[in-house]
């Protein structure tokens, strides 16, 4: 792990308040390979319509609202999650061609693939024989 | 210079939590099955758990597994969950960050008396388990009326 690689530096986002809803920082791996950087983050119990993944100047944020069926009148007996909101971002570097972010979520897993821009690809050069 | 910072400690904490839930899975939680409210460990999956005067719901935030290769068992008031969680690792690629469990988990429970063994459902959605058991009609809150 390098520190000028993008995404190494991350801003953690604390509940801006004391009295702010606490958050759940989902749990991610983040990995690079040739083509761009891909982040998998684990949010269970957010469906695509409570997810919320945007991208302002250079910072990448994801955020879900976790729901599950209770029944009517229930009453909690133990709790490891204690909040309903997924939140984390992330700084991205200029390299990353972020209008091209492709995001899929699967069984409480969110999939975001980061292309790097397409100059910065690594491009194989044919050697022609002659 | 200070989001540099946040990031070591970030690391750090990850890794206590990380040997925490390796020494749960060598050492239990599953030998010394503890009181509801005390069940130990915050190993994967998470757990929430809820009652009602007809049932108990567990709720096991599990994301990315597999719902058929998970073994759900209730003995003796105990209830085990237990599974694997495979992350497949991408060779060739560069990790800057590796939260996610990965590895076989369990968790127990102790369930409160009076649950039907009989009576027990598991969905799996959207990442979530969700174990409803029923209670023994005997063991429900009856209203006694007042002549």
């Amino acid at each position: 792990m390098t520190e000028n690689n993008p995404m190494t530096k991350q801003q953690e986002q604390a509940p801006v308040a004391a009295d702010a809803t606490r958050v759940i920082r989902p749990a991610v791996d983040i990995f690079e390979d040739d083509t761009g950087i891909t982040l998998q983050a684990d949010m269970p119990g957010v469906t695509k319509e409570r997810l919320d993944v945007r991208v302002e100047k250079e910072t990448l944020s994801i955020a879900g609202d976790l729901k599950i069926d209770m029944p009517e009148g229930v009453e909690p007996v133990y709790a490891d999650i204690r909040s309903h909101r997924y939140q984390r971002s992330f700084s991205l570097s200029r390299e990353l061609a972020t209008d091209q972010i492709e995001a899929t979520l699967h069984n409480g897993v969110l999939i975001l693939r980061i292309p790097l821009r397409k100059e910065l690809q690594p491009c194989k050069i044919e050697v022609r024989v002659e | 210079m200070f989001t540099g910072m946040n990031d070591i400690d970030g690391d750090l904490l990850e890794q206590f939590r990380h040997l925490e839930r390796e020494m749960d899975s060598l050492y239990g939680p599953g030998l010394t099955p503890a009181a509801l409210r005390a069940t130990a460990g915050r190993g994967f999956p998470a757990i929430n758990v809820g009652a009602t005067a007809d049932q108990i719901d567990i709720y096991l935030f599990a994301p990315g597994i597999d719902p058929k290769a998970v073994e759900i068992s209730i003995q003796q008031n105990v209830l085990m969950v237990s599974g694997e969680r495979r992350v497949i690792t991408e060779t060739g690629a560069d990790y800057y960050r590796k939260e996610r469990y990965d590895g076989p988990f369990r968790r127990v429970l102790t369930l409160p008396d009076g649950v039907n063994p009989d009576k027990v459902e598991a969905r799996y959605r959207e990442g979530v388990l969700h174990i409803t058991i029923g209670r023994l009609e005997t063991a429900k809150p009856r209203r006694i009326e007042v002549k």
